[in-house]
């Protein structure tokens, strides 16, 4: 799973929890799968319902700002989603993904269009853009964080460590 | 070498000396789950069997974003919630007894604390000195269960501010104002400190105002220094022994130290759909904007000074025809004052719905939704499209005295002429 091929589905900067997951749907907190065809809807409409299994969400600056709402990445990933790629996160939507399992990569997204077919590694830390021809590479994540996306997110980890390794 | 507030309530807690950017596992001393986050965190417990609380006296479960509630689905959430702290030993803050931000810390964090919440304006503590930080439900559920989280010590931003507000400027005006400054991503990751003798001469309302937003311009958290202001109001909620001072030290190192001066600033309002969209009351685009509705309340503005400005706003006067007004106060013990003190009659007499407290209509679920093309002007800290359960209506930040005169004009208004 370290490597994950799509295509690319462009956002602006400041795309917020709201457009994510937003409040009038909070009644569906408890059905994910439900939520989930709605995830992005209120940023792009018919993102739900187009994406193919495996597609990434390539967004600007401060990606994820807003609430605390982990539901936003859960649906992201839950909706087939292989990786959140941005020039930067807000600071819990980062830290919910690894949570979930769904990688969170910062890259320098202004070299990736729509529709461009897409290549990630994590283990290499490079993002390959077959449309354009080149490749991104990007930071590692700190080891704890390492290890609990390698565990598919934290309540995995923790079942598996039983207390939190650094 | 000096410590920052965050690196000293960091170092307390792990028995050492911390510098930013370093990654420690921390004792935590407060959870706090939502209604909207909490059935999530102890979903997840079951998942791992875990379905325990470390410290179940300072593990509370927040009955007010969809509160009461307005469908069966987040009624059975509720039950979800109510069913765990029978199980594990911890309280539930039910139904009108008010925001988890305020009731929080009316209760539960003492000066020093490390406070994690599944909720990201958790951040609410550090005007009592505590370093709070909002998290995911998973993250919040395992600090439950274990009594402990990771965090990264956080580089340090100070905002130095001296001098007096003019009249009709406060604390909501200044941080509105600083977000504008630095972004709605200037402090990522950061701790924002907030000092100087304009936030030691605030009452605590204020300083909750400003460490409530500290997220809005991506802080992890946003610390003020405890002092004589924060003794008093731990007294005054029958909790005097929980004081102890907190204060960074003088040669502290900081990434950036931002000085301002208060007396510059004017009535700030945010714009749609960022919070740092701001423009000052005195701006053009101020200009006739017609308002649907006011919502004065929330965690960031429905304290008692809050409530007593307005209604010294409204007294004798009533809203605009063409614009309603939802006051919503904070917490139960708010209500209570602000019942006491006249307050809701003044508000009631204005025109106003009075809610229940609780979050009320800030996170668009019920209680005042917002139609097509409608345009709120709110006291609460987030502007983003569709966060009042309409992504095709349009919300304005401001502080409560902005607001109240906004109610009377029906349009953006300056507080300075109603005051």
């Amino acid at each position: 799973m370290t490597t994950m091929r799509g295509k690319a589905w462009k956002f602006g900067n400041n795309i917020s929890t709201d457009h994510i997951a937003p409040g009038r749907l909070f009644h569906l907190r408890s059905n994910l799968p439900e939520l989930a065809k709605h995830v992005l809807e209120d940023a792009r409409p018919e993102f739900a319902s187009s994406m193919a299994p495996g597609d990434f969400v390539v967004g600007g600056g401060n990606f994820g700002l807003g609430s605390s709402r982990e539901h936003a990445p859960t649906i992201i990933r839950i909706a087939g989603v292989s990786a959140v790629l941005a020039k930067s996160f807000a600071r819990i939507f980062f830290r919910n993904c690894i949570n979930v399992g769904l990688p969170a990569i910062i890259c320098d997204t202004d070299k990736i269009d729509e529709e461009d077919e897409l290549e990630v590694d994590l283990s290499q830390g490079k993002v390959i853009n077959h449309t354009k021809k080149i490749e991104l590479s990007f930071p590692p994540l700190p080891p704890v964080m390492t290890r609990i996306l390698q565990e598919g997110g934290l309540a995995n980890y923790i079942q598996q460590y039983g207390d939190f390794k650094l | 070498m000096g410590k920052t507030l965050a690196e000293k309530i960091i170092g307390e807690h792990v028995s050492r000396e911390v510098v930013a950017g370093e990654i420690v596992v921390t004792p935590v001393d407060v959870c706090l789950v939502q209604d909207g986050t909490g059935p999530l965190a102890i979903n997840q417990l079951r998942k791992i069997n875990m379905e325990q609380a470390a410290n179940p006296k300072r593990t509370v479960l927040f009955i007010d974003h969809a509160s009461p509630s307005p469908r069966k689905e987040l009624s059975n959430d509720h039950i979800t919630l109510r069913q765990f702290a029978r199980k594990s030993g911890c309280y539930v803050s039910e139904v009108g007894d008010g925001v988890c931000h305020q009731v929080i810390n009316e209760y539960y964090v003492r000066p020093g604390d490390i406070v994690i919440g599944a909720d990201s304006h958790t951040c609410t503590s550090g005007a009592l000195g505590a370093l709070g930080t909002g998290m995911g439900s998973t993250d919040v559920a395992m600090g439950i269960a274990l009594g402990k989280t990771w965090l990264r010590v956080p580089e340090s931003y100070c905002f130095m501010v001296h001098g007096r507000f003019q009249p009709g400027v406060y604390a909501k005006d200044l941080i509105l104002h600083i977000i504008g400054m630095v972004g709605a991503d200037g402090a990522t990751y950061k701790s924002m400190e907030f000092c100087g003798e304009t936030v030691e001469n605030m009452g605590m309302s204020e300083r909750f105002t400003l460490s409530n937003m500290a997220v809005e311009a991506g802080a992890k958290c946003g610390i003020i220094f405890s002092d004589e202001k924060t003794k008093a109001f731990l007294i005054e909620h029958g909790r005097g022994d929980s004081y102890r001072e907190v204060r960074a030290d003088e040669n502290a190192t900081y990434e950036r130290t931002i000085e301002i001066d208060a007396s510059q600033i004017l009535p700030t309002i945010s714009f749609p759909h960022t919070v740092d969209n701001v423009r000052t009351v005195e701006h053009k685009d101020c200009q006739d904007v017609k308002i649907d509705q006011v919502l004065i309340g929330t965690c960031t503005n429905g304290r008692l000074e809050d409530l007593r400005i307005v209604a010294q706003i409204l007294k004798g006067k009533r809203r605009h025809p063409d614009t309603r007004l939802i006051v919503v106060p904070a917490s139960r013990r708010i209500y209570q004052k602000a019942l006491e003190e006249g307050i809701l009659a003044t508000l009631n007499e204005a025109g106003a719905s009075i809610q229940s407290p609780g979050c009320g209509p800030c996170v668009g679920i019920h209680q005042g939704v917002l139609g097509d093309g409608e345009a709120c002007l709110s006291t609460q800290n987030r502007n983003f499209k569709g966060r009042m359960g309409n992504p095709n209506a349009f919300i304005y930040l401001a502080s409560p005295a902005t607001a109240a005169a906004t109610a009377l004009k029906g349009k953006l208004a300056d507080p300075r002429e109603v005051i």
